[in-house]
Order: C-alpha cells, then sequence, then structure tokens
C-alpha cells in the first residue's frame, strides 16, 4: 500500500519517532487516520490483515512460530480530525515461541470531541514474548476520552510486557481495563505511566490472574494528578497456584486540589502462591523537594522534575 | 565580617528550646565545623539557615553578603549560592543522576557531570545513566548529592555528617571534594561528630543544647572528643523528673 505521507507526518510529527522510520524496510507498520489505512507493511512470518470499518479498523496480526522479529513494529491508530469515534478492534496471536515488540503511538493532535476505543483480544503462545508500548500523544485541549480494554492470555512460559504512557498533552478521560492471564511459568509486567492536569479524569483497572504454577506478574500505576484531575486505581491480582509471584504497586503524585484514590486487591487462593502489594499516594515528598530547592529550583520546577522521573 | 552571620539565632520547636541565642560568623572561602553531641542542635542550626520547612520561625537574624536572608524561601538563597547536602539523601524514583546534576549545575554536559561524579569517588559504572533511587546504596546516594553540589559551585555549602554511611577508602575522596570546593572560593561547612572530619576544617564551633559552647581552631575544639566533652553544664542529661522511679 502507498504511503499518504502528508497524512502519515500529520500522526507522526508529535510523536519521539517520526515518520522517517516507516521507510526502513526492516520495520513492519501500520498507519491508521481514524478509519483509513495509511500505510501498512509487513514482514515474512508476521501477517497483518487489517480492515476499514465504519468508525475505524479491525486488524488481526498473526506472529507464526518461532518467528522473532529483530526491528520494533511501529504502529499508529490516531486521528487528525477534531471530532470522532476511532473504533480499534485488535486481535493478536503469538504462536509457539515466537517474540515481537511493538511501538503503538495513538495521536490526537486536535481533539475537542474524539473517542478512541480499543478493544483487544491477546493471546500469546507457549514460550511467545509479545512487548507492546502504547504511548498516547494528545493535544492541549484535552478533548478526548480514551477507551483502552484488552483480554489477554499467556500460555505456558510465554512472556507480556506493556506500558501504557500518557505523558504529553491533556488526558482528557481515560478508562484503561486490562485483564491478563497466566499460565505456567509465565510472566506478566503490565505498567501504566498517566500525566493528569486540569479536569483530567483517570481510571485504571488492571487485573492479572496468576492461574499456573510459576506464573509470575506485575501491576504498576504510576499517575500524577495537578489541577482538579482525579485519578482512581483499581488493580487486582489473584493467585491460584503454586509459587505463582505477584505484585501490585501503585504511586500517585497528588498536587492543587487533584484527587487520587488506590484499590490494590490481592487474592490468594493457593497456600504455596504468594502477592504482595504497596500503594502510596501524597503530595510530592517534601525531603526529595527541599534538596532540588536547595540546588535552586523553584518549587514547581523541582516538583516537575520529582514527577518526571517518576513517570519515566 | 563573614560571608555567614547567624545574629541571636533562638529556635523553639513544640515549645523546647533547640538553639539559645547563637552567634556564629562562618568565613568567604574557609572549611568550618560545626561539632556537638547528639541533640546539640547542628543540624538545627543549618536547617534555620538554609529556610528549611519546620524551621523558618525563629528569633534573631541570618545575614548572607551582610544582608538578611530571614525573609527569603529556600530556592532564593540557593540562588545566592547557598546549598545544603542531607545526612541522609533522598531518593528519587525514576529521576536519572544526569537530571539530578544537570538541574543545579553550571556545566549540563555529560562531560561535565562525570567529572564531578568522579571527583565525588563515582567514577566508575555507569552512574550517569541510574536512577538516584533504592538501586543505589545510601554511601553511592551521598556522593551523588556531593557531585550535583560540586557541580552547582555554591559559595556556601553544608555538609551534613559527610562520613555517614561512606566506606574508608571514600572517604579520602570526599575530604578531596571538600578541598575541591575551597580551592574554587566556596565556604565549607562540616556537620559531625567525627574527630576525622573535624581535622578536614580549619576552624569548629562546638555545639551543646543549642548553645554555643567553644570556637576557634580545629585543634582547640579537637579537645571536645579527646577529653570525651567539654566542661559545660552537661546539659544533656535529662530532667530528673523526666527519668521516673528505677
Amino acid at each position: 500500500m502507498s504511503i499518504k505521507q502528508s497524512d502519515v507526518e500529520a500522526l507522526y510529527a508529535r510523536t519521539e519517532s517520526g515518520s522517517g522510520v516507516l521507510r526502513d524496510p526492516g520495520v513492519a507498520h501500520l498507519t491508521v487516520n481514524h478509519n483509513k489505512i495509511l500505510s501498512s507493511h509487513t514482514l515474512e512470518g508476521l501477517e497483518v490483515d487489517a480492515k476499514e470499518i465504519e468508525d475505524g479498523v479491525d486488524v488481526r496480526l498473526v506472529l507464526r512460530r518461532g518467528v522473532r522479529i529483530a526491528k520494533t513494529v511501529h504502529m499508529c491508530f490516531g486521528m487528525t480530525a477534531s471530532e470522532g469515534v476511532q473504533r480499534i478492534k485488535m486481535r493478536v496471536e503469538l504462536e509457539e515461541n515466537s517474540g515481537i515488540a511493538v511501538l503503538a503511538h495513538c495521536v490526537f493532535p486536535n481533539a475537542v470531541d474524539v473517542e478512541h476505543i480499543m478493544d483487544a483480544v491477546i493471546e500469546i503462545g507457549e514460550g511467545a514474548r509479545y512487548f507492546y508500548l502504547e504511548k498516547h500523544v494528545h493535544g492541549e485541549r484535552g478533548g478526548v476520552k480514551v477507551y483502552p480494554k484488552a483480554a489477554v492470555r499467556l500460555a505456558k512460559a510465554a512472556e507480556f510486557k506493556t506500558e501504557f504512557e500518557l505523558l504529553h498533552g491533556k488526558v482528557g478521560l481515560i478508562d484503561v481495563d486490562y485483564e491478563t492471564t497466566c499460565e505456567a511459568e509465565s510472566l506478566m509486567d503490565v505498567t501504566a505511566r498517566i500525566n493528569g492536569i486540569e479536569d483530567d479524569v483517570i481510571k485504571i483497572s488492571e487485573t492479572g490472574h496468576l492461574v499456573g504454577e510459576s506464573a509470575r506478574g506485575a501491576l504498576t500505576s504510576k499517575i500524577a494528578v495537578s489541577g482538579r484531575a482525579k485519578a482512581e486505581v483499581r488493580n487486582k491480582l489473584t493467585a491460584s497456584a503454586a509459587h505463582a509471584r505477584g505484585h501490585v504497586d501503585c504511586k500517585e503524585i497528588v498536587r492543587d486540589q487533584a484527587t487520587a484514590t488506590a484499590v490494590p486487591i490481592v487474592e490468594v487462593s493457593h497456600p504455596k502462591a504468594h502477592v504482595t502489594h504497596e500503594a502510596a499516594i501524597g503530595s510530592v515528598d517534601t525531603k526529595q523537594l527541599e534538596t532540588l530547592m536547595s540546588r535552586g529550583l523553584d518549587e514547581d520546577e523541582a516538583s516537575d522534575l520529582i514527577i518526571q522521573g517518576l513517570l519515566s | 565580617m563573614g560571608l555567614l552571620e547567624v545574629r541571636n539565632l533562638t529556635l523553639k520547636l513544640d515549645g523546647k528550646r533547640i538553639l539559645n541565642n547563637l552567634n556564629v560568623d562562618f568565613w568567604e572561602g574557609h572549611v568550618h565545623a560545626v561539632v556537638g553531641p547528639n541533640g546539640a542542635g547542628k543540624s538545627s542550626l543549618a536547617s534555620v539557615i538554609m529556610g528549611l520547612s519546620g524551621y523558618r520561625d525563629f528569633e534573631g537574624d541570618v545575614l548572607f553578603d551582610g544582608k538578611s536572608v530571614k525573609d527569603l524561601s529556600l530556592d532564593e538563597r540557593a540562588k545566592l549560592g547557598m546549598t545544603m547536602a542531607w545526612q541522609e539523601p533522598a531518593r528519587y524514583e525514576g529521576l536519572k543522576v544526569r537530571d539530578f546534576i544537570k538541574a543545579s549545575a553550571k556545566e549540563k554536559s555529560d562531560e561535565a557531570i562525570r567529572s564531578v561524579l568522579s571527583d565525588a569517588g563515582l567514577e566508575d559504572g555507569d552512574y550517569i545513566n541510574r536512577a538516584v533511587d533504592k538501586t543505589l546504596s545510601g554511601g553511592e546516594r551521598k556522593k551523588v548529592e556531593l557531585a550535583s553540589i560540586l557541580a552547582m559551585k555554591p559559595r556556601l555549602a553544608f555538609l551534613d555528617e559527610p562520613d555517614s554511611g561512606i566506606d574508608v577508602e571514600s572517604l579520602e575522596r570526599i575530604f578531596d571534594a571538600v578541598q575541591t570546593l575551597k580551592s574554587s572560593g566556596s565556604t565549607v561547612i562540616l556537620i559531625t561528630h567525627s574527630p576525622t572530619v573535624l581535622r578536614q576544617a580549619e576552624h569548629a564551633f562546638l555545639l551543646c543544647c543549642g548553645e554555643l559552647m567553644a570556637k576557634g581552631v580545629v585543634d582547640k575544639i579537637d579537645g571536645y572528643f579527646t577529653d570525651q566533652c567539654l566542661p559545660c553544664d552537661h546539659k544533656n542529661v535529662p530532667d530528673k523528673e523526666g527519668i521516673g522511679e528505677l
């Protein structure tokens, strides 16, 4: 498919990678603006079947058995229009011992009233590895409602590492709903890093089920809110098999009139399983702040640097 | 006239007198030490001078370059060239050593940052890309903090217990860094109860129970350590009323 270069560049303009990476023949990619597929490129062993639907795209990605994609695959699902609904239906299947890393940008630079709905089903085969980093780039108006939902299943000894990052622009509303089931010896590592300002609303619900022997999992949320923003984190990790190990970690920094809640739930139903949790919500630590202020940073500069570190 | 002058300083916290009518001068370009037993008020004195939260309500005055800094915020004092290294440095989740040092550095290049890290005793390892968090030991964080002070090139730096958590081999590097600060014109104030650290200074002040008990050249104050304590009224002995029956 030919690349509609100006549209692609409009989407990639605010990303750190830029659109130049798409010219590398060793980089598989898929670029979608609203419900239009602007560009796609695939590699041997990686099948991407993308269809335009009325309000978005329907994508099926299959990585064949034993195939390891060397370079990060780039996806971009965005909208340059100021209004509309974008629905992404995604099915990802990684066959046995395959491996892939995906960097997905979700870009809404001009949004006034945009809904972005991602509904993903992800199956990671035995011994396969799937790294998925989703970076959101929003405009300054924050007229975006984002609903990322994923149901993930890890087969024996599979590995799933995902990071959700929304650090640039105004969040608007985000409502994350991930549920991951981990079979024996598999590894799940789910992280969300979000910076909310003004009247942003952040809701995170991440659930992990360690159902196989020696499955391991971590659910991590790092949130900063200021202005009148609200954050609500509900992370749940269950362990029902011997030697399953897990940890739930939530850190939220609150400034101004913002509010944050954290509800870590751990549920263990096997005597040889072990799950821990920690949650810390509060203002910026005084000692951290004063150390930086004693180097000449004012309070806002010091707070910003501390939060930048937390969310990095 | 000193670079830093403390005038009639009295500090009370929760109704308890922590510092009592202190008058102290710290001279420009010299290394000073403030010594005394635990609870003498050494760190409180530094906290008042720097304007840390909880230490801003006091009697008396603090003059820097002849001007009162009493009404200045912590960062405003830092912009004048005053800074401080804590006894137990803060941890910053995710914040890279590079960014931590760069925040205060006069020269912000990686080369300059590696140079101050080396001066603080962290020349090996890729410290510049590590985070100032729990993956660094207390001693390593102390060196990173010292490096950030070297990078800042302050006019006056408090180093609170610079030897705590530092291994013997590294201590000489810390002392070298103190001399580096001095040779670049900085005034250094070491807060310590270590005779080894005291000997890095040229002048010292002995505090006990918030009062200045003695001041002078280091040899004079060194007697505090050899004699266990210079003559004072041993005000650290608890009130009998507070002991209870044996």
